[in-house]
């Protein structure tokens, strides 16, 4: 069967089965409850809150009344400019993080030396991080790269490292005895071996990427989603923090998704396992 | 005492190729300790055994004997505590000395290890695609050639989880094969088998063996297996390993199921588990003393 017509087949089962309609439903069920506390009963604590109703009618508004929608250029400013510093922090942390996680999986020498230090810095949250981020970089963009980036950089070490540990030693004997030098089992046992660990190193990577790089924008920014919705907050624009919010939650899920499609295309031998 | 005179292997079909000039192992007085928790195990203690060119020899004994310990010794995982072990009259490996592994020595492990990152087409090239020895079509082809000899000319593009554990593991032969080596060290390639996909890989494999003429080293707990294989089949005793018994297979070549049936099979069968149950007894008995 083509890929095509497989995956015809595979959604016209989804549709049978009740998957779709009980997600749905559950959305529904969410956005109801939000209605109902927020704008229908007002219940404490939640009177204060923008509902959905006010929140969905300003994201679409031609004429929003903080300056926030669908059709203002200021929005699409605003993402940008986050999503730019999660492509530059995040390919950043990945060249860096699965060259440094192969060789510490690689070499016991050098994991020795790295791992301890790796171990020491990597508990300490982000947000700890903040000052010294300032004091190291002027410029405040760069502040926020460096802490978004750090993050990032963390998890996918770990993981490539993971990776490797994970290989059976007997594909290294394999690949010994069929005549193999250092550099052929770096090349076609390590890394082959470690790329399932390393994608999902890079699914934890991405998610902790924007929870670093909200905060930074919060904190440091002069744009970006996470310097939105605490702007919003100041000037008493609640609506517009949800817009924000769901948009990032939106974004976010893309680029997992993404990640998890870049994966499958180079790991066929996977993909193909499971089918 | 051990037997380790030779006694070369029965041609009585005459269909074993001449070929039979390399993959000769002498093993010498090998003894091999471990000591893991600061206390020496002795796993195997001053074994002595000639292997000839082209001869099938199997490897019996119970579980912890020892077997493992010489295959990983010829195939260079590790070293050896005294004597010494020569390849075709070289050096292979003594105490001040570990071989290195090499394509003249392929193993077959027992959990299979054909790289599943890999199609099986790019498994069989992996060895002459890495020691540089044959150009990328050259290597294509002659991964074909086998492949098609072996019947597995239609998963060529498949990745080793998309085909059944029987093809890989004729599929891993294929790789070694490839390679041209002297020796093939099968470390029970056919234990987590059923009894019938075990019989297809048997007649396979010895097809491999009758015209290829390789040496082959395997090792094995099921004792039918060792002498519808083997040219010989050697007893090993239960830890410290020693050589206990040598059996000489003279069943003609080639064989097939039919040989199981037959009384000299069964005379064969019934000496080797007599041999091997009183080392499996005394091994279960250690067992029960070091638990109470």
């Amino acid at each position: 069967m083509s890929a095509i017509s497989l995956f015809f087949f595979r959604t016209k089962l989804w549709l049978k089965s009740p998957t779709p309609y009980l997600t749905l439903l559950g959305l529904t069920l969410l956005i109801l409850l939000w209605w109902l506390t927020t704008e229908v009963w007002q219940l404490p604590r939640f009177e204060k809150l923008p509902g959905p109703v006010s929140v969905f009618k300003e994201w679409v508004s031609k004429d929003p009344s903080y300056g926030i929608s669908i059709y203002m250029p200021e929005y699409y400013g605003h993402i940008w400019r986050s999503v730019l510093r999660v492509l530059q922090a995040f390919g950043l942390a990945t060249v860096l993080g699965v060259t440094l996680g192969l060789f510490m999986g690689w070499n016991k020498i050098f994991k020795d030396y790295t791992f301890p230090v790796m171990e020491i810095l990597r508990p300490i949250p982000m947000l700890a991080w903040v000052p010294l981020a300032i004091l190291m970089w002027p410029e405040r963009e760069m502040a926020i790269i460096y802490l978004t980036f750090l993050a990032s950089f963390f998890a996918t070490t770990l993981n490539t490292l993971l990776g490797v540990e994970s290989i059976d030693e007997s594909y290294f004997r394999a690949a010994r005895c069929l005549g193999a030098k250092e550099r052929h089992i770096f090349f076609r046992v390590v890394i082959p071996g470690a790329m399932p660990f390393i994608f999902t190193g890079l699914q934890i990577s991405m998610g902790v990427a924007w929870f670093s790089l909200v905060a930074g924008e919060m904190l440091a920014g002069e744009y970006g989603l996470g310097y939105l919705i605490w702007n919003s907050f100041i000037l008493v624009q609640y609506p517009v923090i949800v817009i924000a919010m769901v948009t990032l939650g939106v974004i976010g899920w893309a680029s997992s998704a993404i990640i998890r499609f870049v994966g499958t295309l180079l790991m066929k031998w996977q993909t193909r396992e499971s089918s | 005492m051990t037997n380790t005179q030779h006694k070369s292997p029965p041609n009585a079909s005459g269909l074993i190729s001449d070929a039979k000039t390399a993959g000769k192992i002498s093993i010498r007085n090998v003894s091999k300790t471990y000591d893991p928790d600061g206390v020496n195990v002795l796993a195997l203690d001053d074994c002595s055994l000639e292997i000839q060119a082209g001869e099938f020899c199997v490897i019996v004994g119970p579980s912890g004997c020892g077997k493992t310990t010489l295959l990983n010794a010829i195939a260079g995982f590790h070293d050896i505590t005294s004597g010494q072990i020569d390849l075709d009259g070289e050096l292979l490996c003594s105490k001040d000395k570990q071989a290195e592994p090499g394509a003249d020595r392929i193993v077959v492990f027992q959990q299979g290890a054909l790289f599943p990152w890999y199609t099986v087409l790019e498994n069989v090239v992996f060895g002459p695609s890495v020691q540089g020895k044959m150009s990328g079509p050259k290597a294509k082809k002659a991964a074909e050639d086998i492949l098609a000899q072996m019947g597995l000319q239609g998963i060529l593009h498949s990745y080793p989880s998309e085909i059944s554990s029987g093809m890989r593991r004729r599929v891993e032969i294929a790789r070694a094969m490839m390679n041209d080596p002297k020796i093939l060290l099968m470390d029970e390639p056919y234990r987590a088998m059923d009894a019938l996909t075990k019989t297809i890989m048997h007649k396979n494999l010895l097809d491999v063996y009758d015209r290829s003429g390789k040496t082959v080293f395997f090792i094995t707990h099921d004792l039918e297996e060792a002498i519808f294989l083997g040219t010989r089949v050697v007893v090993m005793t239960t830890r410290p390993g020693k050589i206990k018994k040598i059996i000489d297979v003279d069943l003609p070549r080639p064989r097939d199921f039919r040989i199981l049936a037959s009384e000299h099979y069964l005379e064969l069968k019934k000496e080797a588990i007599e041999s091997v149950h009183e080392e499996a007894k005394k091994a279960f008995e250690a067992g029960e003393r070091e638990l109470a």
